[in-house]
């Protein structure tokens, strides 16, 4: 394998419901260590896409790529299974409603997976939730239930949570759009701390100032396309598509 | 007036039916569970020709009276050769029905739990049988006790349509002994109150249970 390979590939992505595409043909690449935001109005695709990517919503046509492995393959069920979880290990997600486990403590949801599968010691996963809850500021609810934390806490648990297994990848759908907004900057500060750590990350959002702010790419989605892609100031201060123009000057309006 | 003192006689065989009722309800509650994982395990399987298999055993056992079902197994099993004494085919008929029941309690209560839990859990790497084991069947297990409770409510009662095969239980008894006394209130009444007593337990037990793994 060259070095010239993308970290993260996507290769003619098609979805459908029935007649409907939701999905038009999508290519793009990520490079190892970039922020990319993933912006548009609601139904142009943009979960869709983020969630193709670990398979949860799979393609109907094309391929994704992480590292040079196909993350969507076509297998017999128990080998695809066997596959699929392999590569979700290396592929955080982050929800909008935080789908935190509400019968585990905060250390709970944290360490169920590493020690399910990787086997860890009791003592090794206590050292882990304390360090993952420590980068995400929240060692002092480690013995909460999910129930007892505010949203901006459940979600930042739920980030420990994933990096927890240690991804190469973060994906954020929507990881802020269903918080207060007084509970949205803690949130943002987490994404920005794992922005700095050089964390590659595919982010869709509707905030405009912190996909501005943090992210090195913005690609603008409508209709299942990718209507236009660049750097933040290119997008947001010199947009080339009308729609990318229509889009923007609705959002950023009310988005300071 | 009632006869008090024929109650207060006769009460303690009224007793020793009650336990052949406990004993009932307990062995087909344990049958019911088992049928009920089983089916709810068939309706939710990845595989068609499973989930039509519970959705023929559920439709079957619930679309007909239990009292024939009980008919069919103990005087017609003898036909195709099942050879059952009563309080088998007692156990066995109904833990089969209450099963049926509970296959709809357990796979209710199963889809009930957010499919995001499902997909938070598949997402960290966790196999489909994982994320259901750790995730998934933990919070639907604290959902369905109360429904559950529900369908041993029904059960308990419906241990009463034993006494139809000559189980000696509450019923059966109360009637037995109408025979000798002539006194059907008293002896309907005692059997009433001693169900009454054995639900009230059970429904303070499903209760208890119930706060206790409540997530808050």
């Amino acid at each position: 394998m060259s070095d010239a390979q993308p970290f993260v590939e996507i290769r003619h992505a098609r979805k459908n419901y029935g007649y409907i595409e939701v999905l038009k043909d999508i290519s793009l690449t990520v490079e190892r260590g970039q922020i990319v935001a993933i912006i548009g109005p609601s139904g142009s695709g943009k979960s869709t896409l983020l969630r193709a990517i670990n398979d949860l919503d799979p393609l109907t046509e094309g391929e994704v790529l992480l590292e040079g492995v196909q993350v969507n393959k076509t297998l017999p069920h128990r080998q695809y299974e066997k596959h699929i979880n392999e590569m979700r290990e290396h592929i955080g997600m982050v929800f909008q409603h935080f789908n935190l486990f509400p019968h585990l403590t905060v250390r709970e949801n944290v360490t169920m997976a590493p020690k399910l599968l990787k086997g860890i010691s009791k003592a090794e996963a206590d050292a882990l939730a304390e360090e993952q809850l420590a980068h995400v500021g929240l060692l002092d609810r480690i013995d909460y239930y999910p129930s007892r934390l505010s949203g901006g806490q459940k979600q930042r648990c739920a980030i420990a949570r994933a990096l927890a297994m240690k991804p190469k990848l973060m994906l954020f759908d929507e990881a802020t759009s269903a918080l207060d907004p007084e509970l949205v900057e803690e949130v943002n500060l987490v994404m920005k701390k794992l922005a700095e750590e050089h964390m590659t990350m595919i982010i869709v959002t509707h905030e405009m100032d912190f996909a501005a702010s943090v992210c090195d790419r913005v690609l603008f989605m409508d209709q299942g396309y990718v209507v236009e892609e660049g750097p933040p100031e290119v997008v947001f201060r010199n947009p080339k598509e009308a729609r990318t123009r229509e889009f923007l000057r609705k959002h950023l309006g009310d988005a300071t | 007036m009632l006869d008090f003192d024929l109650m207060l006689r006769i009460y303690p065989f009224f007793l020793q039916a009650a336990w052949v009722t406990i004993q009932l309800s307990i062995l087909t509650t344990i049958l019911g569970l088992i049928c009920g994982s089983l089916g709810a395990a068939a309706r939710l399987s990845r595989h068609g020709y499973l989930r039509m298999i519970g959705a023929t055993y559920v439709s079957l056992f619930r679309g007909t009276p239990a009292l024939i079902q009980l008919f069919l197994l103990y005087f017609g099993g003898p036909q195709v050769g099942i050879q059952l004494d009563a309080f088998e085919a007692g156990v066995i008929g109904l833990g089969v029905n209450i099963g049926a029941y509970m296959t709809e309690t357990m796979r209710g209560s199963i889809i009930a739990i957010d499919k995001g839990q499902a997909e938070a859990a598949r997402t960290l790497g966790l196999s489909s049988y994982q994320a259901f084991r750790n995730v998934v069947l933990p919070q639907a297990l604290r959902l369905m006790i109360r429904p559950l409770g529900v369908n041993i409510n029904a059960l308990i009662k419906g241990t009463a349509l034993v006494a139809a095969i000559s189980v000696v239980e509450l019923t059966y008894t109360a009637q037995r002994y109408i025979g000798s006394t002539y006194k059907p209130f008293e002896m309907f009444l005692l059997s009433g109150l001693l169900y009454m007593v054995i639900i009230y337990v059970v429904g303070k037990g499903i209760t208890y249970l119930d706060r206790k793994v409540r997530l808050t």
